[in-house]
């Protein structure tokens, strides 16, 4: 068997971190060619679900590099994606892949040799943690499952809008001229996204078999008690419906039109 | 009183909140109803089912809800609270804090588009804890007002509901607003609280394990509303239930808490619970535990009975149970109770706690700011015998389970009685304060071609993000008699109304059809839309093309979009054979006539007088006073001379220049209906003739004269009330004393409980441990039902001394004279038949109902209950009135009650009449019945199937429509064998109209 | 479902409390059911007459949906049990017409039951496709099938059913004016008996409107006995609905001499 190489997607923003790729090369300093760098104007226009997606298309490691705080060129992108990204950390961990494999660096337009330590140190980072485990023959269908309901649930408004309204709420001001602090949109999140992934992962296995409640906490490792909420909630957004009820236990399926939509 | 205010406000929306405004609004006074919450409709709203009916909460009270809010003397002034209160009776200062919705109320539409992107999930308290909401919500999809709120204390602020309200309804920097009114009286009904399960009874495991849920949890799962669907589904796992446990008394009847009380409702819930969760559950075993059934009310022994015969649930009687203990891997429950002097366990899936009732949270706080005293339990505190419904501060009143722990039927008694109480403080300032509403004179257009103006909504984007509105528009057009039709983006708001207006004016309209909601909570604004253009109001129709479909075919736009266009031209067919329809107005006579003298009926007499009207009694003895003439003395309160305390009560009716009494003397014959009725009254042999606007029947009720255990054959056997009048009269030295509970009730020939017997007993027991202590007291009991707070006086004579042995059908207790009275009875505690040997035997006998019930039922064409008392229209929220129109109940003549029970249904009846009395004329509703006399065989068949009296023969053998009784169902339109009945605004040509239009094809 | 399948037309009789009230919390919760009814709004289901019900199936309806509130629950008392006897008779006429009474269907829905009714709207239109296209809807409709509805509809606005159906509830359990109950069960075989004896006189009626017919004739045309129809031609007689009107050999002819009924 050949050496593990990890592929990795980088996400370089057009005016810093790009630039600093650029002057790296310029500079021919040397760095292993795993990387395939993906050009965008702004850090803050990498969409959680391409980061999903790439993990789930096979990719082991994520890179995404912005400007330093304070100089972005769009003002304040790259807040933005710390933000998303400290979110999309925790969604993988609870998918079941490490957090690790995906990483935000500010690099600036004149870090050229920052650039190429960066890809030396990421590289050996992400070699070290192994394949992707959804990636090759054998993927592990948990965590791919996983990461389907987690590219659902990144799409979801509620995650989007709370991830997408951190910065204002947080450092500057709601709509009733107060801050909210960031251990209550911490937490929040933190519930948001343990729901979210739950309720995503429960449409999903539904999807075409009907599951129990029972069934359904198997599988997912997750107890029957929040199971049951959760498909409360479904129900009442339409998106689940009782389908039958076997001897004491209730049969539950996904209603297809919304799962697609 | 010349500075009093005719106005009136109402502390607490619930159903007893509402009552009391509705009746009071109906009688000429401005209502202030004030709710802490965002929206009305109390505990009753989160029910299921109501017992004894099993009816559906929500369809009985909905109607209730919609006119509440939308009555024009009624300003709904939700989420806010009392702050103080200045002046006094007839004339209060009350200032009213309200806290910010966050949301503008005039212009929420209710549509709920904002909900849909909120981030931020809230356990919802209206479900029990058992489903999520959000930040921004509205209780209930029934709620009333229908306007959303933000919760602040969850609420981010993130903006997104703002950007998507199309009404321009959120506003984020609203404040809190104080607001000072003026009123003359004020009602309290706040409710109640839920007794504290996971702070005060942590040994049933509630809050540790998800299989004990509350009874108000189970409450939400049986409803279809609820979480699951209507299923009872276990916490834990969501498997169905199969094997329920009902746990009774749980922070009720137990002084170790602080609540000694009873909350008088849970039994009989419990058995609803268990039947209608057999009725979702199909198999569900069902165990109910409990001490006494306390099924006291009216037909509750009844469906006691049927819930263990038919349904098969089981009872297990004189039981608090032991301990409930969880398999910690299944989560099923453990239950250890004693049978037959046994502790045993047994397996259930799910147990059900049945959850006292307790003093609001708020009690102290309102008690405090209004001056009202409260009871040790802080329930609101009242004189109970003669004025339950009047707190310790004059001119604010009391109705529903503030007083006391109570059902609907007693809330709403009690709230009906309130606000003739509230009424009668400011009568002199009936109808100052009320909005009269002035309308242009209608149009004439009968004859005219119709000309159909169409306004189809597209509420915000709720219609118009499925339904192509504009396509629907360009439809409408081109359908026949349409002269216009145009969008809009929300047709009921404000600026839409002056648009319709002129619409009507600018194009001659002559039809007008809004295409957006349902009827059912919009026609009526739309209605009045018209009536202030100058047309007729029924010259409208809606189509629902929002509720029945946008919202139910999201993902079928063009075929939503054809089904609105159907919609739309359905009812233009109907509009167009619309006609205006006019209501006839008839005049009332102020003056009522009550049948009976009792305490009911003087009370009645005398609180119509006190509102102002007439009051004529009918007594068939030479006075007046009932059976309370032989009550001497009360249990509870102050503990007056009772006797005394009537005697001053009748000579006040007697020398009432507004009060008619006529006592040795029956009703002959009563004619007529609603606000003219003609009645001749035969006293002495000699007739009179009275007229009367309605009628108040309390006949009462008599003491059983029990055919059992030696009465009438040993002078020592007597009944409660005989051996009352023997203490009274100090005539009492016996050594023992037995009472056997249930003579002539409960049994085959009479299945109902008298409800009163149980506290009479322990009453007199008491008396005769405060004469003697030394004297031994037993009381043989099936249950011991002392609902309420004389559960507290039970539980006082057992303390000292008082001896209760339960029996039961199969343990009789056996009585002989052996030179002496014996009695034998079976000791359950010590396993083994004792005998007694008392001075003296007390029978506690049926309340049974007034013989001439019958005859007077026939002569009013009013139905009597299946134990021959009266059947009032509802059982629920119409206890004190008849299905006909201007025809009430009250007291015994209901069902078997306290003497305080009577005074609040009496008032209660006097409150309901007053909505008829107040006015000079009463006008039909225009949508009725009509007959056409040509056609007309005189068969009869819509004189029978009409439940209102509203068709009669007149002297030709014709049917005749009385207007005023018409409710307009239409069941004798589709009934009459010779089509002559029709029913106006549903006709058979409009409903057929429709029909062919559904079919037509549309290109 | 695809472009060519049947799409059933089903139109809706709701009332205003109860049932209409849980289409409409079927709305505000959103729960989605195919758009294939088409509701009319009345104030009780004791309002909806059969023979309107009829007249719907005469349209080429392929469904007829009655929502009422539960026993006990009727705002005005007693209707939906009213309803519910009335609509028992429509069924058996829809019967004896020859049309599947499945398409006919009455439930009780709460205002409360928003979900319960959405699946009913699932239920009843897949029942219906079952069913296939109503013979009376489309370009051509069975002209047999039309007569018989035609005659059921006749019956249901004859006095004599009319009164009976309505007086039931009240024999059943109350009594007639002789204070004697019917067991339910000899009540419907009465009814039973009623309704078909109705239908066919309507039907024979309806085929004399214009030429006079014998015994013999009608009984091939409605596919029954000579004996039987002897029997309602002597009945309708009596009634004054049908005269004779020649006699050709040895064989009498009859024709209706009812005026043509407006409904």
């Amino acid at each position: 068997m050949k050496a593990f190489e990890p592929k990795i997607v980088g996400f370089l923003c057009n005016w810093c971190s790009y630039a600093g790729a650029d002057l790296a090369g310029v500079s021919r300093f040397q760095y292993p060619p795993n990387i395939r760098i993906v050009r965008v104007m702004c850090s803050g226009r990498v969409d959680p679900l391409f980061v999903i997606e790439m993990f789930i298309q096979g990719a082991d490691g994520v890179l995404i590099g912005g400007c330093h705080p304070g100089d972005c060129h769009y003002m304040e992108g790259n807040y933005h994606t710390e933000r998303r990204v400290k979110m999309l950390k925790k969604v993988l961990a609870k998918s079941g892949l490490e957090p690790e494999r995906l990483s935000l660096e500010w690099i600036a337009a004149s870090e050229g040799e920052r650039f190429a330590k960066t890809m030396r140190d990421f590289t050996e980072q992400v070699r070290s943690l192994g394949p992707n485990p959804v990636a090759g023959e054998k993927p592990n269908l948990l965590i791919m499952e996983s990461l389907y309901a987690a590219r659902n649930a990144v799409e979801d408004f509620r995650l989007r809008t709370l991830v997408g309204k951190e910065l204002a709420l947080v450092e500057k001001e709601n709509v009733y001229d107060e801050k909210i602090p960031q251990e209550r949109i911490d937490e929040l999140m933190e519930n948001a996204i343990d729901e979210e992934l739950v309720r995503t992962r429960i449409l999903l296995l539904a999807k075409d078999k009907p599951q129990s409640v029972k069934g359904l906490a198997d599988k997912m490792k997750v107890p029957s008690r929040d199971i049951l909420k959760h498909i409360v909630t479904l129900r009442d957004r339409n998106l689940i419906r009782l389908e039958g009820i076997e001897g004491t236990t209730p049969m539950y399926l996904a209603q297809t039109q919304e799962v697609e939509a | 009183m010349t500075d009093s205010v005719g106005a009136v406000m109402v502390v607490g929306g619930g159903i007893a909140g509402m009552q009391s405004s509705l009746d009071l609004a109906d009688s000429g006074y401005r209502v202030y109803l004030v709710d802490k919450s965002p929206s009305i409709g109390g505990a009753m709203a989160q029910l299921d089912k109501t017992f004894p009916t099993n009816d559906c909460a929500m369809c009985i009270m909905a109607p209730k809800l919609v006119e509440t809010g939308r009555h024009r003397n009624i300003d709904l002034i939700t989420n806010s609270t009392i702050d103080k209160i200045e002046g006094k009776a007839g004339n209060f200062k009350v200032t009213v804090s309200k806290k910010s919705r966050f949301i503008d109320e005039s212009k929420c539409t209710g549509c709920g588009i904002c909900t849909q992107k909120c981030p931020v999930e809230v356990v919802d308290e209206y479900n029990k804890g058992l489903k999520v909401r959000k930040a921004i919500f509205v209780k209930y999809p029934q709620a009333v007002p229908l306007i959303f709120s933000i919760d602040k204390d969850y609420c981010i602020g993130c903006g997104n509901c703002e950007r998507l309200c199309k009404a321009g309804a959120i506003v984020y920097s609203q404040e809190p607003e104080t607001k000072v009114l003026e009123v003359g009286s004020i009602i309290l009904s706040p409710g109640f609280d839920e007794f504290d399960l996971v702070q005060k009874r942590k040994e049933y495991g509630y809050g540790r394990f998800p299989n004990v849920v509350s009874s108000l949890e189970l409450e939400r799962m049986l409803s279809a509303t609820g979480p699951f669907g209507g299923l009872v589904l276990r916490p834990s796992d969501g498997e169905v239930v199969k094997k329920i446990a009902f746990v009774q008394c749980v922070g009720s009847r137990d002084r170790s808490i602080g609540n000694p009380y009873c909350s008088s409702v849970c039994c009989m819930f419990a058995i609803k619970e268990a039947v209608i969760a057999q009725e979702h559950n199909p198999g569900l075993e069902a165990t109910i535990f409990f001490m006494d059934m306390r099924a006291f009310g009216k037909e509750f022994d009844d469906y006691y009975v049927r819930a263990e015969k038919e349904h098969g649930i089981r009872f297990v009687k004189n039981n608090r149970i032991s301990s409930i203990a969880e398999d910690p891997i299944t989560n099923n429950l453990l239950v250890t109770f004693i049978d037959k002097g046994n502790l045993v366990s047994e397996v259930f899936d799910m147990v059900a706690l049945a959850v006292g009732m307790t003093a609001p949270k708020d009690a102290k706080d309102l008690s405090e700011k209004l001056g009202v005293q409260l009871n040790p339990y802080d329930f609101c505190s009242t004189d109970i015998l003669f004025s339950p419904l009047e707190t310790s501060k004059p001119g604010i009143f009391v109705g529903g389970a503030f007083g006391a722990p109570k059902d609907i039927p007693d809330s709403v008694s009690e709230a009906s009685g309130a606000a003739a109480k509230a009424s009668s403080v400011i009568a002199s300032e009936r109808g100052k304060l009320v909005t009269v509403k002035e309308y242009p004179p209608e149009k004439e257009v009968s004859g005219e071609e119709p000309r159909i103006g169409v306004f189809i909504c597209h509420c915000g984007i709720n219609i118009g993000g499925v339904v192509d509105v504009p396509g629907v528009v360009e439809y409408a057009k081109t359908l026949p008699n349409v002269a216009y039709a145009e969008n809009n983006l929300y047709t009921c708001s404000q600026d839409t109304q002056k648009k319709i207006r002129e619409k009507i004016e600018e194009n001659n309209l002559n039809r007008v059809i809004v295409a957006s909601c349902t009827p059912r909570t919009h026609q009526p604004l739309f209605q009045n839309t018209c009536a202030e253009a100058g047309l007729n109001p029924y010259l409208f129709e809606m189509a629902n093309i929002r509720d029945q479909c946008s919202w139910v075919h999201m993902h079928e736009p063009a075929k939503a979009t054809q089904k609105a266009k159907d919609l739309v031209r359905m009812v233009v067919a109907k509009a167009g054979l619309l006609e205006p329809l006019t209501r006839v107005p008839i005049e009332v006579k102020p003056s009522g006539l009550v049948i009976g003298g009792g305490l009911s009926g003087i009370t009645a007499a005398q609180e119509l007088s006190k509102q102002g009207f007439e009051a004529f009694i009918v007594e068939r003895e030479n006075e007046l006073g009932g059976l309370m003439k032989r009550v001497h003395y009360e249990m509870v309160g102050e503990k007056k001379d009772v006797q005394k305390k009537l005697k001053e009560l009748i000579k006040n009716v007697n020398s009432d220049k507004k009060i008619h009494v006529f006592t040795n003397s029956t009703v002959k014959d009563i004619s007529g209906y609603i606000g003219n009725f003609k009645t001749t009254i035969d006293q002495n042999g000699e007739e009179k003739e009275i007229e009367h606007g309605i009628v108040i029947v309390a006949t009462g009720g008599m003491e059983h004269k029990p055919k059992e255990y030696l009465y009438g054959e040993n002078d020592n056997v007597m009944t409660q009330l005989e051996f009352e009048g023997k203490l009274a009269k100090k005539k009492m030295d016996a050594d023992t004393v037995v009472m056997i509970q249930c003579v002539g009730c409960r049994n085959d020939e009479r299945p109902y409980c008298s409800r009163v017997c149980c506290t009479e007993a322990v009453k007199n027991a008491l008396k005769v441990k405060e004469m003697n202590p030394a004297t031994s007291v037993y009381v043989l009991f099936k249950d011991i039902r002392t609902y309420g707070f004389s559960e507290v006086f039970y539980e006082e004579a057992a303390k000292n001394g008082v001896k209760f042995i339960r029996y039961d059908d199969e343990t009789k207790p056996k009585v002989a004279d052996k030179k002496g009275l014996e009695v034998k009875i079976w000791e359950p505690f010590l396993g083994e038949e004792i005998t007694i040997k008392p001075d003296v035997l007390v029978l506690s006998a049926a309340t049974i109902p007034h013989p001439d019930n019958a005859d007077l039922a026939q002569m009013l064409k009013v139905p009597l209950s299946k134990h021959k008392f009266f059947l009032e229209a509802h059982m629920k929220l119409r206890p004190v009135e008849f299905a006909t129109e201007g025809i009430f109940l009250c007291g015994l003549a209901h069902s078997p009650k306290f003497f305080e029970e009577c005074v609040s249904q009496a008032s209660a009846a006097v409150s309901r009449a007053a909505t008829i009395l107040s006015k000079k004329t009463l006008e039909a509703e225009g949508m009725v019945s009509s007959i056409d006399e040509d056609i007309c065989s005189g068969c009869g068949t819509c004189v029978v199937i009409c439940p209102f009296n509203a068709i009669e023969k007149d002297e030709n053998g014709i049917a005749r429509v009385t207007e005023v009784l018409c409710k307009g169902c239409g069941t004798c339109a589709a009934s009459c064998p010779e089509k002559a009945a029709s029913i106006k605004q549903f006709t058979d040509e409009q409903l057929i109209a429709q029909v062919v239009a559904a079919v037509k094809e549309v290109n | 479902m695809a472009e060519t399948e049947f799409e059933p037309k089903i139109v809706g009789f709701l009332c205003n409390w109860c049932s209409y009230a849980g289409a409409d919390l079927a709305g505000v919760s959103r729960f989605q059911y195919p758009p294939n009814i088409r509701i009319i709004r009345v104030m009780c289901s004791g309002r909806i007459d059969p023979y309107i019900v009829l007249e719907a199936f005469t349209q080429g309806v392929d469904g007829v949906f009655i929502g009422g509130c539960h026993p006990g629950d009727c705002h005005y008392l007693e209707g939906n049990y009213q309803a519910e006897r009335k609509i028992k008779m429509t069924r058996q006429l829809v019967k004896k017409a020859g049309l599947e009474p499945e398409r006919l269907r009455m439930e009780w829905v709460a205002a409360s039951e928003g979900e319960r009714f959405a699946i009913l709207m699932r239920e009843f239109p897949k029942q219906i496709q079952e069913l296939g296209p109503s013979p009376l809807s489309g370009e051509k409709p069975d002209e047999k099938l039309m007569a018989n509805i035609n005659a059921a509809k006749l019956a249901a606005l004859d006095f004599r059913l009319r009164a009976i159906v309505s007086k039931e509830r009240k024999i059943v359990e109350q009594g007639n004016v002789y204070n004697e109950t019917k067991s339910q069960e000899e009540w419907d075989e009465f009814m039973e008996d009623a309704i078909e004896a109705e239908f066919e006189r309507k039907r024979l009626l309806g085929l004399i409107t214009e030429k006079p017919m014998s015994v013999k004739e009608l009984a091939s045309e409605i596919d029954l006995p000579t004996d039987r129809i002897l029997d309602h031609v002597v009945f309708l007689r009596k009634r004054n609905q049908l005269a004779l009107d020649s006699i050709e050999g040895f064989t009498p002819k009859y024709i209706s001499i009812v005026p043509e009924v407006k409904a």
